[in-house]
């Protein structure tokens, strides 16, 4: 990845986000950073201004007002002057499994945000890298899209549609020298995750961030994070449908 | 306000405590000496409306902001009730190259700002033994470095800071604005409400590199002399004590006086860049060594080692060498075992220094409480932050294993001598002093119980040792 290549990353203020950002800037890359948080975002922005005497600017994202996605894009576009070389998406929802249940308005927000927004941008993106005939598309899904749990199949299924599309785009994109990247991080330490009960071997946002930048330079089709959840998820789809009911996964 | 359409929603949705939208972490915690360890519900807002509503509605009775958790014992925990961690306010937010002020967040470390800033000619103006603490951290400890003679704490660099008080509003402190509530905050162990930002003054360098100077001293007569003599030639100064030497070897140490390089002293191949920021090699200590591993013979042996690799010399190194030398060991603290270190620094007038520092160290050695790491530094006068410990004198630091019950009554024994001599104790190292001590020690305690009760009349804001040290009521 060369130097002044324009990334936009979607979902800045996330955990992963803000490690993303950082490890973007440090590699020379010129960001823009989007979500809805304005004020956190420009703290962000000049965060990495100060650190690595780049430019950062904030652009306001609403996953949820689908209509704006055609109009933010072209804006982001613009933005780079044609040179907008990689799109980073992070932004997600992970509402209580329970309350997701009883409370179908709750399961589809977090769809919206975590499935059709995505799909909304991917397709705008598409256009463009398919234009460009370089660049990349990275993806935060997650391992649990890899198999529906009863403690986490609605939010798991968002991430398995969203591995779906990428697997589409990413051949779709290969003719066009575009890598699309899954990223299937397991559990990372974020405020998603921050004092939920049954959390185990989770990682730190800038080990998720620095695996990021690996698949996308080695131009990866799918990237677990950390590394081991490729063997653990491996023996997670294994397991027969009649053992995995007795398990309370 | 969304009608939701369902008829009856299900209790779990409609429970008040439900809709406090911050979800704590039960966590047992502890400070860097691993005593005490204590359950705590711990918060780590990721915004500012986020940590707003955290002091506003979190259930605990009372809340404590905590940084990188350096301080060694109580000051950093809550048992039972909250712990606010600043760890996601950890963004620069302005830096002007002219004045060399920076403006930042609570949760920046040290390390992160020599790491950025040395490159482009700025150091850290006060720094501590070790790197991996936040500013929010070396505001409320008002800390000082090697150069307390020659450059002050904390506070002195501290041009203005912004705090999130127990009434949710963020009022903004300096010596001009809010002067109680500035100089309440500075030392003030996060006591006055949670510090989310603040600019600092740093201090310009020519080079990234340390000139220092080490030299032997027989015993603590020796030593004293070298300090007394050195008076305003070095910016830093800091003397390793051998805790185990007796009798007419008391005190026997290794002075390393420092001072900034300038380009000439460096050596041909290091001037082409001479402020490039060299990191010092890292190990990590991987596990919590069993309790036995430390005793008097391998801490005689640490003494004899550390003493024999020190000999009278004057050279130049890069500066994280000169002042990080444990933080090259990840988890240093692991050497101490389950049971955890008690750090007890405490300081002295000069004129009544040397009797009181050779009962305290006859005392350790009698009861063969070896340290692994006294430190002599010397302190110039006090900042005006009213729980600030700095004062004019030296301060000695051990680092004591703790054995028990045994090891608290020896150190309370000890807070008398440092009492009676006029001095006092750090409370970012405390972990055992008694309540009427801590108040004959520090003489503005009632002062900033008047700020303490304007800005927080219902004491929202408290930790473990503010209820043991009685700055808040004890229930
Ligand atoms: C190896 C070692 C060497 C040391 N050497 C020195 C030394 O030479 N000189 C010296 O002065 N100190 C020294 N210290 C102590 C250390 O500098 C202080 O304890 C410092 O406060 C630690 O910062 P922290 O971010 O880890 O704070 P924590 O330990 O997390 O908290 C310390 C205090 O600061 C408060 N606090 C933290 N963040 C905030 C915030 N955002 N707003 C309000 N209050 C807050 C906490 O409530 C607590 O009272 C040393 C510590 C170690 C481990
Ligand atoms: N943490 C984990 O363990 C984990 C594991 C696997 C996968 N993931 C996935 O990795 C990604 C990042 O996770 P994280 O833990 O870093 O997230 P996080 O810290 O919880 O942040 C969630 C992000 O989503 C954004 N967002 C939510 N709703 C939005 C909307 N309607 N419009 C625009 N932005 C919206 C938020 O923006 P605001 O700041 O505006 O709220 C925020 O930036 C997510 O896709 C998540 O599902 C996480």
């Amino acid at each position: 990845m060369s130097g002044t290549e324009g990334v936009l990353l979607v979902g800045a203020t996330s955990g992963m986000g803000r490690a993303l950002a950082r490890r973007l800037a440090a590699e020379g890359h010129a960001l823009l950073l989007a979500g809805r948080d304005v004020d956190a975002l420009s703290a962000i922005a000049t965060d990495i201004e100060v650190r690595f005497e780049t430019r950062v600017e904030a652009r306001p994202f609403e996953a949820l007002a689908f209509e704006s996605h055609a109009g933010f894009f072209e804006d982001c576009v613009e933005h780079f002057a044609g040179n907008l070389h990689g799109l980073v998406m992070c932004h997600g929802q992970m509402p209580e499994q329970a309350d997701a249940e009883r409370d179908f308005a709750l399961a589809r927000r977090m769809i919206e945000v975590n499935y059709l927004s995505q799909v909304s941008l991917l397709n705008l993106a598409a256009l463009h890298f398919e234009a460009r005939q370089a660049g990349f598309i990275a993806v935060l899904t997650s391992v649990a899209g890899d198999r529906g749990r009863q403690s986490n199949y609605l939010y798991g299924s968002t991430k398995a549609g969203l591995s779906t599309v990428l697997s589409g785009l990413r051949v779709r994109l290969a003719k066009r020298d575009v890598a699309v990247v899954d990223v299937r991080p397991g559990f990372v330490d974020t405020q998603l995750t921050w004092g939920r009960p049954g959390l185990f071997l989770v990682a730190s946002p800038e080990t998720v961030a620095g695996d990021v930048l690996r698949g996308i330079r080695r131009g990866r089709a799918v990237v677990y994070t950390p590394f081991f959840w490729r063997g653990i998820m491996m023996i997670i789809r294994a397991i027969p449908d009649f053992v995995f009911r007795r398990l309370s996964l | 306000m969304v009608e939701t359409l369902t008829p009856k929603p299900a209790p779990a949705l409609v429970d008040p405590d439900q809709q406090f939208g911050q979800r704590a972490s039960r966590q047992p915690i502890a400070g860097w000496g691993n005593f005490p360890v204590e359950e705590c519900e711990v918060y780590r807002p990721d915004a500012l409306n986020d940590l707003q509503e955290v002091v506003a509605r979190a259930p605990e009775p009372d809340l404590i902001p905590r940084g990188l958790g350096r301080s060694y014992g109580d000051a950093a925990l809550n048992r039972d009730r909250g712990v606010i961690l600043s760890h996601r306010f950890d963004r620069m937010l302005a830096f002007d190259a002219a004045s060399g002020v920076l403006h930042c967040e609570a949760a920046v470390s040290l390390a992160e700002v020599i790491e950025t800033f040395v490159p482009r000619g700025f150091f850290f103006p006060v720094t501590p033994g070790t790197k991996f603490i936040s500013i929010g951290g070396a505001i409320a400890a008002d800390v000082h470095g090697k150069n307390h003679h020659s450059n002050g704490s904390m506070g002195e660099f501290v041009l203005d800071l912004r705090l999130l008080t127990a009434s949710g509003e963020i009022v903004s402190c300096s010596r001009e604005n809010n002067a109680e509530l500035f100089w309440a905050t500075i030392g003030g162990m996060g006591l006055t409400g949670f510090v989310i930002d603040a600019r600092i003054r740093l201090l310009p360098v020519d080079t990234a590199y340390m000139s220092v100077q080490n030299e032997r001293a027989a015993n603590i007569d020796a030593l004293l002399e070298l300090f007394f003599e050195s008076d305003g030639q070095y910016s830093y100064e800091v003397a390793w004590i051998d805790c185990l030497s007796r009798g007419a070897s008391l005190g026997r140490s290794v002075m390393m006086r420092a001072n900034h390089a300038s380009l000439h002293e460096l050596p041909p191949e290091s001037r082409g860049a001479p402020t490039a920021f060299k990191e010092g090699l890292k190990t990590t200590i991987p596990f919590t060594f069993p309790n036995f591993a430390l005793n008097s013979w391998s801490m005689k042996l640490f003494n004899e080692f550390f003493h024999a690799i020190h000999p009278n010399a004057s050279k130049v190194v890069p500066c994280d060498n000169y002042f990080y030398i444990l933080d090259r060991i990840h988890h240093w603290n692991r050497v101490y075992g389950k049971r955890g270190v008690v750090q007890y620094q405490f300081v002295l007038p000069r004129e009544s220094s040397r009797a009181a520092l050779v009962e305290i160290l006859e005392r350790l050695s009698e009861a063969n409480r070896g340290s692994f790491l006294a430190v002599l530094k010397t302190l110039g006068p006090s900042s005006g932050g009213m729980l600030s410990f700095p004062t004019k004198g030296y301060t000695l630091a051990l680092d004591l294993p703790h054995t028990g019950r045994d090891l608290v009554d020896e150190l309370q024994a000890i807070d008398e001598i440092v009492l009676r001599a006029g001095g006092r104790v750090y409370l970012a190292k405390d972990a055992c002093m008694r309540p009427e001590v801590f108040g004959e020690m520090y003489p503005h305690l009632e002062r900033f119980k008047a700020v303490k009760a304007n800005v927080d009349p219902e004491q929202r804001y408290a930790s473990s040792q503010a209820r043991r040290l009685g700055i808040v009521d004890a229930s």
